[in-house]
């Protein structure tokens, strides 16, 4: 039971890194950058659909879409002033850039938005259903499936479809694929777009489990760049799969070992993985389809 | 000749501005008699500091109003600690060292006390925890100690929690889930002790993080150890992280709680739940109040328009430990006659009777004593919506 109970916690907080990782994946595949603030989109998400619903009592399926699309637009903004200026003069302080605008976005919320924490209740969060003696809400099956559909058609776009193709162009060969009408520029801004409403989405579905505040998505940041690298950052469903691993094994090293031993645990096991793996779990096979 | 008149007198004038500016600054420094908080004033504790600048303040207001300390007004300069000690310890070090406060008040948060109390110490200057309750913050084995407290001490809220759970809930296996940090570990070695004294043992104890979003593989195991109550210890947002996994994994189990679900909106972060944790509190501003409530309350509503009932009064024991803590350090600094921190120290100790809002003090510190409530001062409480109203021992 213990197992089974650690299995459900796992997969929910695992869908979620996962989701936060993918946006690592997305604008790395295409520009080799990614941006250190997701865990602040994270936020944003949340405390935007905190803002619409609670305080301005717009219903949800209204509030999420309108705080997702807040996201992206925070994902341009990224792109345009702490990535692009920086790529352009070849330098990497891109890295240091999206660090510090995510910094700078968690204390203007924490001065707009307030101090102190606040719930975000769901009814999918409200009553639990008893399976096998655990008790387990709608939220903590919606998560995990959200995320799995989220990477599977993140992959199918990114491998299948015209966007697709035009991404893995200016991947491979950017000066070719500006001659052939692909718009790079536009390209990678989408990227960071969808990056953010990645995480923002993760930070939307979190926030009835957790809190709404504005420093709530530092850590969750922080694990999902772990998961990206573990996962091998180039190949969507081996990020996902990776959030999950790394959800789940957060879940059963707490619940057999004890708190203890988690972060120990969890940390040594990443370690060990890129020093046999440095490529990441699942980045091989995607390295051989190219 | 007229160059050197105009020159004589721009110097003169000079002379006369730098006369008239030089005395500025220790005139200033002497029109008012300057003490510090350093507490969480952001973050998920945020308002545990705001209780706490309420409780002084009004207090302030009351000593100011009356002439001051030593002829001189009361200033109070704050400063925010993040929760985090080592900002809590800088922000100390700059209260004492460049604005040379008298005494030093701290906040909500254990681990930032148990921080700053070696560096007062040596600086010798007193510092007065009005929240956290590590017992090593006032018993800190210092060989000259500084630290003072009007607040709940973790060694005897334990005592307390334990009394509570055997005599409410008849518990026998109970278990203890705590926020992994000095206070966790404070309450761990104080449950211990007072389980052991009652001839028990804890079924299972339990660690996690403050930013935890699950806690339910910690509190499966505790279940299958056996646990029949659950002695929780953490600040509101992990204390709501708690109870929201206990609805989770639908365990409906007695919650015995130290205070931390007082510091802030714990009904909104944990849910309906919320209701079913007990915790302790050393005041309440619910049920009948005595004249000094009374009057506290009024200057309350009138200095705070955004309080009109006693439940929005809240975190209570944030503000009535400072008000209390503020007025003995006010009698304290006066028993001294200086603000020289050994003084001040003895000035505590020469302290008789001071009629409080939490109880009327009689010899409230020792130098064997720090700590001016005792667990008879205690009280079990519980939400009720957004209100924490006692409950009957």
């Amino acid at each position: 039971m213990i197992i089974f109970s650690a299995l459900v916690s796992g997969m929910s907080l695992g869908a979620m890194y996962g989701l936060i990782a993918l946006g690592f994946h997305v604008t790395y595949i295409v520009s080799r950058t990614v941006n250190f603030s997701q865990g602040s989109s994270v936020m944003l998400g949340a405390v935007l659909g905190y803002v619409l619903v609670a305080r301005y009592g717009w219903p949800i399926m209204v509030a999420a879409p309108a705080a997702l699309l807040g996201c992206a637009l925070l994902g341009l903004l990224i792109e345009r002033v702490l990535v692009r200026p920086f790529v352009a003069r070849q330098s990497n302080a891109w890295l240091m850039a999206t660090v510090a605008g995510g910094l700078l976005l968690d204390n203007l919320v924490l001065f707009t938005f307030g101090k102190e924490p606040r719930g975000f209740p769901s009814w999918l969060d409200d009553k639990p259903f008893i399976i096998f003696g655990v008790g387990v809400t709608p939220l903590q099956i919606v998560i995990p499936l959200v995320g799995s559909v989220v990477a599977v058609a993140l992959w199918l776009v990114l491998t299948r479809s015209r966007f697709g193709k035009a991404l893995s162009a200016s991947v491979q060969n950017s000066d070719a694929a500006r001659l052939m009408g692909i718009d790079v520029g536009r390209l990678v801004a989408a990227t960071y777009g969808l990056s953010s409403m990645l995480a923002g989405l993760a930070g939307l579905l979190i926030a009835p489990l957790y809190n709404v505040h504005a420093e709530m998505g530092t850590l969750f940041g922080i694990k999902a760049f772990a998961v990206a690298i573990i996962g091998g950052i180039t190949h969507a469903p081996g990020v996902m799969v990776a959030g999950l691993i790394y959800g789940i094994g957060e879940a059963l090293v707490t619940a057999l070992l004890g708190s203890t031993y988690t972060q120990i645990v969890m940390f040594s096991a990443v370690i060990a993985t890129l020093a046999l793996v440095p490529r990441g779990l699942f980045a091989a096979a995607a390295l051989k389809k190219v | 000749m007229l160059k050197i008149v105009i020159t004589g007198c721009c110097q003169a004038l000079l002379v006369l501005l730098a006369l008239a500016m030089g005395p500025v600054h220790p005139l200033h420094a002497q029109e008012t008699l300057k003490i510090g908080l350093v507490a969480a004033l952001s973050g998920q504790s945020a308002k545990s500091g705001e209780a706490i600048i309420r409780g002084l303040s009004i207090a302030l207001d009351e000593i100011n109003a009356k002439g001051g300390v030593l002829g001189k007004k009361l200033e109070l300069l704050t400063r925010d600690d993040e929760s985090n000690p080592a900002k809590g310890l800088v922000a100390a070090r700059e209260l004492v060292q460049r604005e040379k406060i008298a005494v030093l008040f701290g906040g909500l948060d254990t681990p930032v006390s148990l921080a700053i109390a070696p560096f007062v110490n040596q600086a010798k200057v007193p510092f007065m925890g009005v929240w956290a309750a590590g017992t090593g913050i006032t018993r800190n084995g210092a060989a000259e100690n500084y630290v003072f407290r009007v607040s709940a001490v973790d060694t005897l809220v334990d005592i307390a929690l334990v009394d509570y759970a055997v005599k409410k809930y008849g518990a026998k296996t109970p278990g203890m889930i705590l926020v992994n940090n000095a206070w966790g570990e404070s309450n761990e070695a104080g449950l211990k002790a007072a389980l052991v004294s009652k001839g028990m043992s804890a079924a299972g104890i339990e660690k996690f993080e403050a930013n935890d979003v699950d806690v339910v593989p910690q509190l499966s195991r505790l279940k299958a150890a056996g646990a029949d109550t659950l002695f929780l210890v953490g600040n509101v947002g992990p204390s709501a992280q708690v109870v929201k996994s206990l609805d989770r994994m639908g365990w409906n189990v007695p919650v015995v709680s130290h205070w931390g679900p007082a510091g802030g909106r714990f009904t909104e972060l944990a849910g309906p739940s919320a209701e079913k944790v007990h915790f302790i509190q050393t005041y309440s501003f619910s049920g009948k109040l005595s004249q000094k409530g009374e009057s506290v309350f009024t200057l309350l509503k009138a200095k705070y328009p955004e309080i009109k009932t006693t439940t929005d009064v809240t975190p209570a024991v944030g503000i009535a430990n400072a008000y209390d803590a503020l007025h003995l350090t006010a009698l304290a600094i006066t028993k001294a006659g200086s603000i020289e921190g050994t003084k001040i120290r003895q000035g505590f100790y020469d302290i008789d009777h001071y009629a409080g809002l939490i109880k009327t003090y009689a010899k409230p510190f020792t130098p064997d004593n720090h700590d001016a409530l005792s667990a008879a001062d205690y009280i079990f409480t519980y939400f009720k919506g957004a209100e924490i109203l006692p409950l009957s021992n």
